[in-house]
């Protein structure tokens, strides 16, 4: 043997993690499983066209029609009757109507200025008179509604019209209704894209530690480092893994979209150059998105460690895991929900809950400018993550690392054992 | 605690090790006091102390499920214990001086698509050794062990002896000073198994702490300076092998050409006859003045030899029949 007194006595946390993470990332790396696992995303395509279907019907919900009167209040009145006559036979095609509170209370009301300050969530606002009704908004808007108002206010002026007034136009950039709607759109992408890439590769985690325990690799791994450390080096590991397959489908997708842009458009309608800029900005949301992923990741990832730390066998783990995938597929329906509802407590909840925070907080990235809101995430994120790996590595030295017993008996108050009776020695 | 014995220090031999240092001036690789471990209501482990000396082997004996594979855990940080201290080379969390330290496990594991040179880096990287000194190294001990021609080989396509062979050697690349082995002998057949000794002897006599259960008698008594006897989760004896010889007296054989005779009388009470031999424990007097009475009653002596009792006799009668008789069985039946 050779000299062992230059030796350490032992690694760091961070040196242990990264023993078990760069063994873990080249094994994983280079096994024809990746091969497969590269495949994988063709199946979620499938869940998220069926779940992309439920976010359509989030956001046509979540889009405002609702029309703002800022008439005289004899004229609001009569929009306001006329629509609740027509509503019966035409409730489904009409906006809603509501009076704006600002326009009766301040004389001075200019509603292009209202509207491109962001202020209220009117699709657009009507104002002049029934004869001559102003609708003031985004172009799409004025489109859209031009047509209802002016039935509206025909049947304002008298129960039984023949004629309609002409709508004047009054185009604003843009408007708070306009820009959520929009922005709604990115925040679901993301959202969408978030969890489908958390769930295809968590999962990951879970076959990894049971694939050790299967090759009983486990107890030399737990007694030269701390089981902190190597399910940390496994979460990063399998994160590493993760951000090379993104990548390798990220240049695919790439790929694809430069060969056949023109078809995808034509075919599907949707244009990425098209999507909405996000409120803070696209080089900040790429960031945030990779953050983002990066801590769902790690929970959900922790989260199936501490399951495979619970579990003796394969079936206990396929057991163990299905009511987590359940719970991950309504956190994120949950997240999802809560666009609609910029702080409520709906919205809150679904932040402060680790597994929902960073799928609430994409959409939040995609909708809102603040950023300190994101490094307060990102710090509760970090903490659950670390109150799951070590609950996790605690929960397996409690019970995965069992022996003995051997039928003895059980020790309780009413019974004791009869101690050995030996002789001492010296 | 009810454990029954415990010694501070080994007496008696110095069968290999550090044995330029005298015996009881040794420092204590490992000391523990009072360790407790119960599972599921069950104590696994019921009040343990064991103290080895750095630099001997040292032997857990016991049958199966009596409470040794818990007993190493706890040594090595794996699992605490519930009650009782611990200390490895006077460090209560053994995971602060992980590296000093090699373990086998009972149940052999090793990446199977791994590669015997990459399994054996991996296992010193570990330990802190770096990955490249880690391949160098593994290179050398293959080499040492006959292996070298396996050393690219994906572990999956080793036998099982050499898997475990491999396992052995990662056990032991980063030259750790105390070295835990979980049955090292189970599965091997006697080839291996003399080698693995010669292996464990080498380790002792470059002054590395060696400690392994074992269910096979024969494998303590003839490595260990000290063993813990185990059973029931309970250490009724902790000590030297040959203090625990020792508390059964020797047995003295002896052959007469005559049956019968005055010279009958001067054997002890407590003899037995068996076939054409008389067995007993040899007088506290010693032979000499049995002798001379066995020749003045002219009883012929063929042969008379003196044994001293051996590991499994103090076994039975430290840890009790049922104890002796569960690890007879555990040595008949094939372990996994």
């Amino acid at each position: 043997m050779s000299d062992t007194s230059t030796m350490r006595p032992r690694l760091s946390s961070l040196e242990a993690a990264w023993v078990i993470a760069r063994r873990d990332f080249v094994a994983v790396l280079f096994s024809r499983a990746f091969l497969f696992f590269l495949l994988g995303p063709l199946f979620p395509v499938l869940v998220g066209g069926l779940a992309g279907a439920i976010g359509g019907e989030v956001q046509r919900e979540a889009v405002s029609v609702e029309i703002g009167l800022a008439m005289s209040a004899e004229d609001n009145a009569a929009m306001l009757g006329a629509g609740e006559r027509l509503a019966p036979q035409l409730g489904g095609v009409l906006p809603s109507l509501r009076e704006v509170p600002e326009a009766a209370s301040d004389p001075a009301f200019d509603a292009q200025t209202f509207l491109e300050a962001r202020r209220g969530n009117y699709a657009a606002i009507v104002t002049g008179s029934l004869a001559a009704p102003e609708l003031v908004g985004t172009a799409g808007q004025l489109r859209r509604w031009e047509g209802s108002v002016s039935l509206l206010a025909g049947h304002a002026m008298q129960a039984e019209p023949t004629v309609f007034p002409r709508v004047t136009d009054a185009v604003v950039t843009t408007s708070a209704a306009s820009e959520r709607s929009t922005r709604i759109q990115t925040a679901q992408i993301a959202q969408m894209l978030l969890f489908l890439l958390t769930m295809l590769l968590a999962g990951m985690v879970l076959s990894n530690l049971v694939e050790e325990k299967a090759n009983k690799i486990i107890e030399i791994l737990a007694a030269a480092i701390p089981m902190d450390a190597v399910f940390t080096g496994k979460l990063f590991a399998m994160l590493g893994v993760s951000f090379v397959g993104i990548g390798v489908w990220g240049l695919a997708a790439y790929g694809l979209w430069s060969i056949g842009s023109d078809a995808i458009i034509a075919s599907s309608g949707f244009d990425i150059a098209r999507l909405p800029a996000p409120a803070v900005g696209w080089p900040l949301f790429m960031v945030l998105g990779v953050v983002y992923f990066a801590m769902a990741y790690l929970l959900l990832g922790a989260l199936f460690l501490t399951i495979g730390a619970m579990a003796n066998t394969v079936r206990e783990v396929q057991t163990l895991s299905m009511p987590v995938t359940m719970m991950q597929l309504m956190v994120f329906f949950l997240a999802a929900y809560t666009i609609k509802q910029p702080g409520s407590g709906l919205e809150m909840a679904a932040i402060a809950f680790p597994l929902s925070s960073p799928f609430a907080m994409l959409a939040r990235a995609a909708m809102e400018p603040q950023l300190w809101t994101h490094a307060l995430a990102l710090v509760w994120q970090g903490l659950a993550v670390l109150a799951l790996v070590k609950g996790g590595s605690l929960l397996f030295r409690k019970r995965v690392m069992k022996s003995g017993g051997a039928g003895r008996v059980k020790t309780s108050r009413f019974a004791r054992r009869t101690p050995v009776s030996v002789e001492p020695a010296e | 605690m009810d454990m029954a014995v415990s010694e501070q220090i080994l007496p008696g031999n110095q069968v290999s090790g550090s044995s330029a240092l005298p015996v009881d001036a040794r420092p204590l690789a490992i000391e523990a006091r009072g360790l407790v471990k119960s599972f599921d209501g069950t104590r696994a482990v019921d009040g343990v102390d064991i103290s080895v000396p750095e630099g001997a082997i040292y032997g857990i004996l016991g049958p199966n499920g009596a409470g040794k594979t818990t007993t190493l855990r706890m040594l090595l940080g794996i699992i605490d214990p519930d009650e009782g201290v611990r200390r490895v080379f006077g460090n209560d969390r053994p995971h602060e001086i992980g590296c000093l330290i090699g373990y086998l496990p009972e149940e052999r594991g090793l990446y199977p698509a791994m590669k015997c040179v990459e399994a054996i880096a991996f296992m010193g990287a570990l330990r802190g050794l770096s990955l490249k000194e880690g391949r160098k190294r593994a290179g050398e001990l293959l080499e040492r062990h006959g292996l070298g021609y396996a050393a690219d080989r994906q572990i999956r396509q080793l036998s099982k002896g050499m898997a475990q062979t491999v396992q052995l050697l990662g056990t032991l690349v980063h030259n750790p000073r105390l070295v835990v082995l979980d049955e090292p002998f189970s599965g091997l057949d006697a080839i291996n198994q003399g080698k693995l000794e010669l292996m464990i002897r080498a380790l002792a006599e470059d002054g590395v702490t060696v400690i392994f259960s074992t269910h096979v008698i024969h494998h303590a008594e003839r490595l260990c300076e000290g063993v813990a006897i185990i059973a029931g989760g309970k250490v009724p004896y902790a000590g030297s092998v040959e203090a625990a010889r020792d508390r059964i007296p020797a047995q003295v054989r002896l052959e007469t050409r005559a049956r019968e005779g005055a010279w009958l009388a001067a054997l002890p009470r407590d003899t037995r006859r068996n076939g054409d031999f008389f067995q007993f424990p040899l007088p506290e007097t010693g032979v000499e003045p049995l002798l001379r009475q066995l020749i003045e009653g002219e009883a012929g002596i063929l042969s008379l030899s003196i044994e001293r009792a051996g590991l499994h006799d103090a076994f039975v009668a430290i840890a009790g029949e049922a104890a002796a008789r569960q690890l007879e069985a555990d040595n008949q039946e094939p372990r996994a």
